[in-house]
């Protein structure tokens, strides 16, 4: 008896699961033109830059099937050419600082510049709103390297910076301002400004503005409602923007070149350079895979430290 | 006198203003052309259950936000306890809201909802932590003390909301339609706990609502607004039997309005009957009037008019299970509403087209100012 019990409800049961499993499948299939081109065109490059990282350099460029540690060891040390001995390399250390300080800059800039844009733009009334964004996308219209060189037409010696401020009397003489990490931060904040004003107008776009009102009658000061309530309620928008400024500005190649000049590398540059002049391409394997690192950390912390939450009273 | 009881206030006098509202007006719109407030004086007493009641778009929220200083005057000044504070920003202002839609910080746990206030006042950590308990006693919510505000229901949502504006001990409480969102039976609990919060915490409230029945189980006056104008203010029953408009009349409570011709403080009816004993509202002169009698100050007996009874004629009998409302018909073409309490048997001895004498209860009858 008991056993007939047991044995008839499955049916409609199992009916569902064999639903569900169709419903699954449908939705990977949906998956999979995705799936292949990340598997196609993101892992497997991936694999293999991590592979030659572990090879030997060839004369000419290209990888010898020999394994080796080198490409890693020279990301941070250099052997001395007499004695062999290990000693940091101050070269890359360098690199990666300026890029570290560049690329932290450059977010915190755009952040000064973005989040008030943002504002602006999300607190116009709805049909003005496309107008503005529409001005924010324009530069996307040229190609990047040709607004770099604009860049440099305005801040180069003979450029119209220093003629205006020549004229005006200001400055005696020309200020250097290419190739150097001035001009390589100036010039990443004007390219990746639109990726943190956009997030962040969606953001404000959604806040509701009777918070602010609310907390404004709390007692809360404007500086305060914004620290208190609005900052927290805007803050998806601000991590999505500044991981979509930093991590390109990391990795940056075009800006530092044209701006910093060939003396003022940043990590994309130097990585650049083992896979041509330098020949070295595990180095530059692991110089990229060193650079993939850095990002995770950088955002694990950076997710870690502002999604904290404070504590109840 | 148990330790839990809340100290309540001493009762203020009558006399004493709380809120003085002098002559404010309002203008919105590029050209300055939308009148919200025209020209709004009311004073409003401490400790008073006050509430502003109109249609959508009569003005109200605005006066409410005038008052919190969300929106400047175009005109006029604003006193709270003799102090002007026209000018003070809405931080500035010992008055505390409750939105329409509560907005609770979505990021903050209850508690923490209930603390920013205290915090913003720079209340010690201690302080705020007892505080933020009494609050959350005071409207039953302890055991969600750390919950996210989405994660709890309207209604707990609307004790968060009171909880943290009544936290900071304001002056004064604004309360922004806030049972609108509620369901019926919620709507009727929180009417009970509001009215219970205000005279234990002896506060003056300020009530914005479009539910004449809500304002009227509720406030001690109520100012019934339309058109960025306040029309009357009064006690609920001073407001409801005797209002000074045919607006404010239509808008609480059903009506019938008949044509009377008013002569010293006696009324007469054009549809006959005797006359009236009716104090006219000031600027009324006598002469042709339209006077209110509301439809249970009424009562209709079947059979010819004798005396001082008014003769009708039966279209409609509507039984509502408690009551029977009778659509009459006077001999002046005049429509006339009766409600009639039902008693345990069956009452109504009118059909469709009978004739039927109709008596007005004493001062049942009002003169309207238009």
């Amino acid at each position: 008896m008991s056993d007939m019990a047991l044995n008839t409800p499955p049916e409609p049961g199992a009916l569902e699961l064999e639903e569900a499993q169709q419903d699954n499948r449908s939705r990977w299939l949906l998956a999979l033109p995705a799936m292949v081109i990340i598997g196609c065109f993101a892992t497997l490059p991936l694999l293999v830059m991590l592979v030659y990282a572990f090879l030997t350099p060839g004369d000419y460029g290209n990888v010898v099937w020999k394994f080796s540690t080198d490409g890693w060891v020279s990301v941070l040390l250099q052997r001395d050419i007499f004695d062999d001995t290990l000693m940091w390399a101050d070269a890359h250390l360098s690199i990666f600082w300026r890029s570290l300080r560049l690329s932290l800059i450059t977010t915190i800039l755009t952040l000064i510049f973005g989040v008030p844009t943002a504002w602006f733009i999300a607190t116009r009334p709805r049909e003005k709103r496309q107008f503005w964004l529409f001005l924010v996308t324009v530069p996307f219209w040229t190609n990047l390297l040709v607004r770099t060189i604009a860049i440099q037409e305005l801040i180069r010696s003979e450029g119209v910076i220093n003629l205006i401020l020549l004229k005006i009397g200001i400055i005696d003489e020309p200020i250097q301002m290419m190739f150097t990490d001035f001009a390589i931060g100036f010039g990443m904040t004007y390219v990746y400004l639109p990726l943190m004003v956009l997030p962040v107008y969606a953001a404000v776009d959604k806040l509701d503005f009777r918070l602010v009102e609310a907390a404004h009658d709390l007692y809360a000061g404007r500086w305060t409602a914004f620290r208190r309530v609005i900052l927290p309620l805007i803050k998806p928008g601000i991590i999505a923007g500044s991981i979509l400024v930093f991590i390109p500005c990391l990795g940056a190649y075009v800006t530092p070149r044209v701006l910093g000049g060939g003396k003022n590398l940043m990590f994309g540059n130097l990585i650049e350079l083992q896979f041509g002049a330098g020949r070295n391409w595990p180095l530059g394997a692991a110089l990229s895979l060193t650079l993939m690192a850095i990002v995770m950390v950088a955002l694990i912390y950076y997710v870690r430290v502002t999604s904290r939450e404070r504590e109840d009273v | 006198m148990s330790e839990t009881a809340l100290k309540t206030r001493p009762a203020a006098t009558e006399s004493e203003t709380a809120v003085d509202v002098i002559g404010i007006s309002k203008l919105f719109g590029s050209a300055q052309e939308i009148r919200a407030l025209d020209d709004v004086s009311v004073a409003i007493r401490k400790n008073e259950f006050f509430t502003l009641l109109g249609p959508s778009g009569c003005g109200k929220t605005t006066l409410l936000r005038v008052i919190a200083g969300f929106e400047p005057p175009t005109m006029g000044a604003l006193h709270l306890g003799g102090r002007d504070i026209s000018r003070l920003a809405p931080n500035q202002r010992p008055i505390n809201t409750v939105f329409q839609n509560y907005a609770l910080f979505p990021h903050m746990s209850v508690a923490n909802n209930i603390a920013f206030g205290l915090e913003m006042l720079g209340k010690p950590k201690n302080d705020i932590r007892d505080k933020v308990t009494e609050m959350l006693q005071l409207v039953r919510m302890e055991e969600l003390r750390s919950r996210r505000t989405s994660e709890i229901s309207g209604g707990q949502q609307q004790r968060v909301a009171l909880a943290r504006a009544l936290a900071p001990q304001p002056e004064v409480l604004l309360l922004d339609e806030p049972l609108s969102a509620l369901d019926l039976k919620l709507r009727k609990e929180m009417q009970i706990e509001l009215k219970r919060l205000q005279s234990e915490t002896g506060l003056t409230f300020i009530f914005v609502t479009h539910d004449q029945e809500e304002a009227l189980t509720m406030s001690d006056r109520i100012a019934v607004m339309n058109a960025g104008k306040i029309l009357q203010v009064g006690s609920p029953r001073e407001i409801y039997a005797h209002p000074s408009e045919r607006f404010v009349a239509n808008f609480i409570g059903e009506s019938n309005f008949l044509n009377a011709h008013l002569s010293g403080n006696r009324v007469t009816l054009e549809a006959g009957g005797g006359t009236y004993q009716a104090v006219a509202p000031e600027g009324v002169a006598d002469g042709k009037v339209s006077v209110l009698v509301r439809p249970e100050h009424a009562s209709a007996r079947p059979g010819e008019a004798a005396g001082e009874e008014l003769a009708a004629t039966v279209e409609t009998v509507v039984y509502s299970g408690d009551a029977t409302t009778l659509h009459l018909r006077l001999k002046t073409e005049e429509p006339l509403k009766i409600k009639m309490p039902n008693g345990p048997e069956q009452s109504t001895a009118f059909g469709e087209g009978d004739s039927a004498a109709v008596t007005i209860a004493p001062g049942a009858v009002t003169v309207l100012k238009d």
